[in-house]
């Protein structure tokens, strides 16, 4: 199908590409402490890119007996499709990427019932007035990409991931804690899950008095990836410089951050879940820095961002449903050099963050962040003393990541897809309601 | 189609079994600046079987709907690994219906080169007004038919036509962005999308005075809400707590959702009801094939009603609302909110500010996530109130609270109900769900506003 669909598209236009993916996933899902439901899931997807007199179609389906259909939605579109600027690649030579692992697709729906159980009964080993939802998931998918240009790509990618959440309610007071893990391995250790969870119900046992000022605050890796990272990647989407709407056009080389900031995309890692050998362009998988040294360092484009503001394709092309766009694979902000359980330790006063609720939704592209403490903790002297509530945090990351911010020197891999330190922010807005 | 899908359901070892089978057609244009970014067509189908034995759900989905029998017989295999209890589900009577397409302007029937001249004129618009860094101009619209089916007889088609638009202007001052947005939908009306030039207008213009607008300062205030963003708040910060999936197997949530709790003031009143006829959380069934309701959540302050799947409602021993939604085929419907709103009461907007000496007018929404217990959300636009007039534009605030302590201090409703269809929600996975919400303003005793 997809070969005779690639070579009805060539005999009429300039240039075509065919991406067909299909997947495989079963879940085990837990509410309410026990097991709810099994759901399988098979799907396909098949789109259909084409440059016609300069132009770009596009169409998508899951109904694969009608190539003429396909074909004809794309041509329509190509009429007044966006001016083409890009030669889809020829046949690539790709990096060796491990994204596949036949023990995943081996485990069976017993096993990941057995995680999803000892998950919740650890948890509530701890606590039995915590009543966990949690689920086990399993994913296969297969992708194959032929253009009309000779290139040619295609893999097969497993992924893992185990997830609990619990929820403790006094009256109306209500805690919410959790953590979620994913590879494309299977995992069967879920003792990093539930130690995590444990601790944060340790951490949160009290409610401390409120606080509020211009305070320090750390974000666990959790909360860095809530809170800072979307404000931090969305300046680098090759969308956003080439229409100068990110506050780093023109920045590139200049230093805008911490010297002890360094992050890193990272497509080339061997299973974890958004690596691969290519891009959904067939460009090849590679290590982008994004920030050196606190410098500004590389912008993330596909092929047709690229070709708007005359760069390379940094193999960051990711499919949603649409045309390719460029995103981040996988990142990794580099450890910096202090202990942050030093730096708490040295505290006068101030919070820990793991969850701020709401973090993505404000003006993320002008570096904002903010949001209410859904999970956090006062600092006292040196001591975590319970839990923060009615607390609101906010800031913006190029008035916020700049001197005196401490990156910590032991990471950790947030839900499969970022790896990170703790980061202590000297100064931040914190207001409480009474 | 309708003799194969009773034939896959007949004579299975289940409590329940249902099908559901889904036809769907969109299109989308996305430009980004003066670039077109996104436009393309799709078609898809797909559907999925959903059983229930002895209290557990087996479930699969697929994009071929060949052996239909097959596929029944690995669902309820994979149900009785999970089910270990007694199934319990709100008694339904069978329903045989084939629901009538409610449409008032057909966007299919419109060209997608009409499509995206009007968007050019919109765009035309934002970048005739000075300053203007870029802007994101996004269209959508999709067709779907959904047939349902289940074991104890029911086989009920529907279809509908949903239409959205999404502008946003930005403006930039060296790393300074703001920006600024309407969101737009509607259920079968491309008409809805049309004629909005002024509206986009005023954004473009607020997103550039917003660079010059200062922030507030952080802290205590009262707060006025305008119909938008009073309906993001009725929606986030007591809608989701109405959802019976969190309550039924949670008995301190029981305890807090008791009915006949008192929740707000005596003027306050909300409802939910996909039977409220016209938006796009309007629909004759609900996923599970139970009519659509209109339900009180809130009447005269106290709690008197919820949102519910079968199996909330039989577990709690209530009547099924039908509010089970699934997003497409391959999800379990769940309970999901529809049209959602706060009713009017009798104040002006004048009357409401005027007692105001330091108060924030917020208007417009970027987003909204709730906790249950906690809220939070971000208004698009926001002023100072003082000395009961509207003063200063601010930068976007992002309001924050507890549900509870909010609700009772709702102490104004305006007379102007709006509903705002531009939304959708996202739960369980399930994201974006065609939803509406709305409000008249409100006037909130004390809110907590993030600032510097």
């Amino acid at each position: 199908m997809i070969e005779s669909l690639l070579n009805k598209a060539k005999r009429v236009c300039q240039q075509a590409e065919v991406f067909w993916v299909t997947s495989q996933n079963t879940d085990a899902s837990f509410e309410a402490n026990r097991l709810k439901s099994v759901e399988t899931r098979q799907g396909r997807y098949l789109s259909l890119r084409i440059v016609k007199d300069g132009r770009i179609g596009y169409s998508s389906t899951n109904k694969i007996d009608n190539a003429d259909e396909i074909l004809q939605m794309a041509l329509d579109v190509a009429k007044f499709g966006a001016v083409a600027e890009f030669e889809l690649p020829s046949l690539q030579s790709y990096p060796n990427v491990e994204v596949y692992d036949d023990n995943v697709n081996q485990v069976s729906i017993e096993q990941m019932v057995d995680l999803g159980n000892t998950m919740i009964a650890a948890v509530r080993d701890h606590n039995a007035e915590v009543i966990c939802e949690a689920g086990v998931t399993k994913n296969a998918i297969s992708v194959t990409l032929l253009n009309s240009n000779g290139g040619e790509a295609s893999y097969n990618k497993t992924s893992f991931s185990l997830g609990v959440e619990g929820l403790l309610t006094r009256g109306t007071d209500m805690l919410f804690v959790g953590e979620h893990e994913s590879s494309c391995r299977p995992l069967s250790d879920v003792s990093k899950i539930t130690n995590t969870t444990i601790e944060q119900l340790e951490r949160a046992k009290e409610t401390a008095s409120p606080i509020q000022g211009q305070l320090p605050v750390v974000f666990t890796p959790r909360g860095v990836a809530i809170a800072l990272i979307s404000p931090l990647v969305i300046a680098y989407n090759g969308k956003n410089i080439v229409q100068g709407s990110s506050p780093l056009v023109g920045k590139l080389g200049k230093s805008m951050y911490t010297e002890e900031l360094s992050i890193y995309d990272d497509a080339t890692i061997n299973y974890r879940p958004g690596c691969r050998i290519c891009d959904d362009e067939g460009i090849p998988s590679r290590r982008t820095p994004l920030i050196e040294h606190g410098n500004v360092a590389n912008f993330l484009y596909d092929l047709q961002t690229a070709g708007m503001a005359k760069a390379q394709s940094t193999g960051s092309a990711n499919r949603g449903g649409g045309l390719p766009s460029p995103s981040p694979s996988t990142l990794v902000v580099a450890e910096g050099t202090t202990s942050i359980e030093d730096v708490i330790a040295d505290m006068k006063q101030g919070l820990v963050i793991e969850i701020l609720m709401g973090a993505g939704q404000g003006n993320t592209i002008g570096g904002e962040f903010g949001g209410n403490v859904l999970l956090g903790y006062k600092v006292e002297n040196g001591t975590i003393v319970g839990r923060v509530k009615n607390t609101m945090v906010s800031g913006n990351i190029y008035s916020t990541l700049k001197e005196g911010v401490i990156i910590g020197n032991t990471s950790e891999w947030v839900g499969g897809a970022l790896q990170t330190p703790s980061v202590y922010c000297p100064s931040l807005p914190v207001t409480t309601q009474s | 189609m309708r003799e194969l899908i009773a034939d896959a359901l007949k004579g299975h070892n289940a409590d329940y079994v249902e099908i559901r089978l889904e036809d769907s057609k969109s299109s989308r244009i996305q430009y980004r600046g003066r670039d077109l970014e996104d436009i393309g067509q799709s078609t898809g189908s797909g559907g999925n079987v959903r059983a229930l034995v002895n209290g557990g759900w087996g479930f699969i989905s697929f994009n071929d709907p060949d052996e239909l029998r097959v596929k029944v017989e690995l669902a309820v295999k994979q149900a009785k690994l999970v089910g270990n209890e007694k199934s319990v589900i709100a008694r339904s009577d069978p329903i045989v219906d084939i629901v009538p397409l409610d449409l008032r302007k057909d966007p299919l029937a419109v060209s997608l080169e009409d499509k995206k001249s009007l968007l050019d004129e919109y765009i035309d618009v934002i970048w005739s007004t000075p300053n203007i860094q870029t802007s994101t101009v996004g269209y959508g619209d999709s067709f779907k038919k959904v047939v349902f089916a289940n074991s104890e007889g029911s086989y009920i088609e529907q279809s509908r036509v949903d239409v959205t638009a999404r502008i946003t202007a930005m403006a930039r001052d060296g790393s300074d962005v703001q920006q600024s947005g309407i969101s737009i939908g509607s259920k079968g009306d491309f008409g809805a999308v049309e004629g909005i030039h002024q509206q986009v207008k005023d954004c473009a213009e607020r997103a550039v005075q917003m660079l010059s607008a200062p922030k507030v300062k952080g802290g205590q205030y009262i707060v006025v809400l305008d119909p938008i963003l009073a309906g993001v708040f009725t929606h986030e910060a007591f809608g989701h707590l109405s959802e019976s999936d969190f309550v039924y197997e949670n008995d301190r949530m029981r305890d807090i959702m008791v009915l006949g709790r008192k929740f707000g003031k005596p003027l306050l009143n909300i409802v939910d009801g996909g039977a409220v006829p016209g938006y796009r959380g309007s629909y004759k069934y609900d996923d599970e094939g139970i009519p659509s309701t209109k339900t009180y959540l809130i009447k005269e302050g106290v709690l008197v009603g919820r949102l519910h799947s079968r199996e909330t409602a039989a577990k709690m021993s209530e009547r099924p609302t039908g509010n089970a939604r699934a997003i497409n085929y391959s999800h379990q419907p769940i309970v999901r909110m529809s049209n959602t709103y706060i009713e009017p009461g009798a104040t002006t907007f004048e009357e409401m500010i005027s007692g105001i000496k330091e108060g924030v007018y917020a208007k417009n929404w970027y987003g909204g996530m709730t906790s249950m217990e906690m809220f939070t959300f971000s208004a698009g636009e926001a002023y100072m109130i003082r000395n009961g007039k509207i003063a200063e534009l601010l930068r976007p605030v992002v309001l924050s609270g507890n549900v509870f302590t909010t609700l009772e201090n709702i102490d104004a409703i305006g007379n102007d109900l709006d509903m705002n269809q531009g939304g959708g929600c996202g739960k369980g996975g399930q994201s974006p769900l065609p939803v509406s919400n709305g409000s008249p303003h409100i006037k909130i005793g004390d809110c907590l506003v993030g600032g510097s």
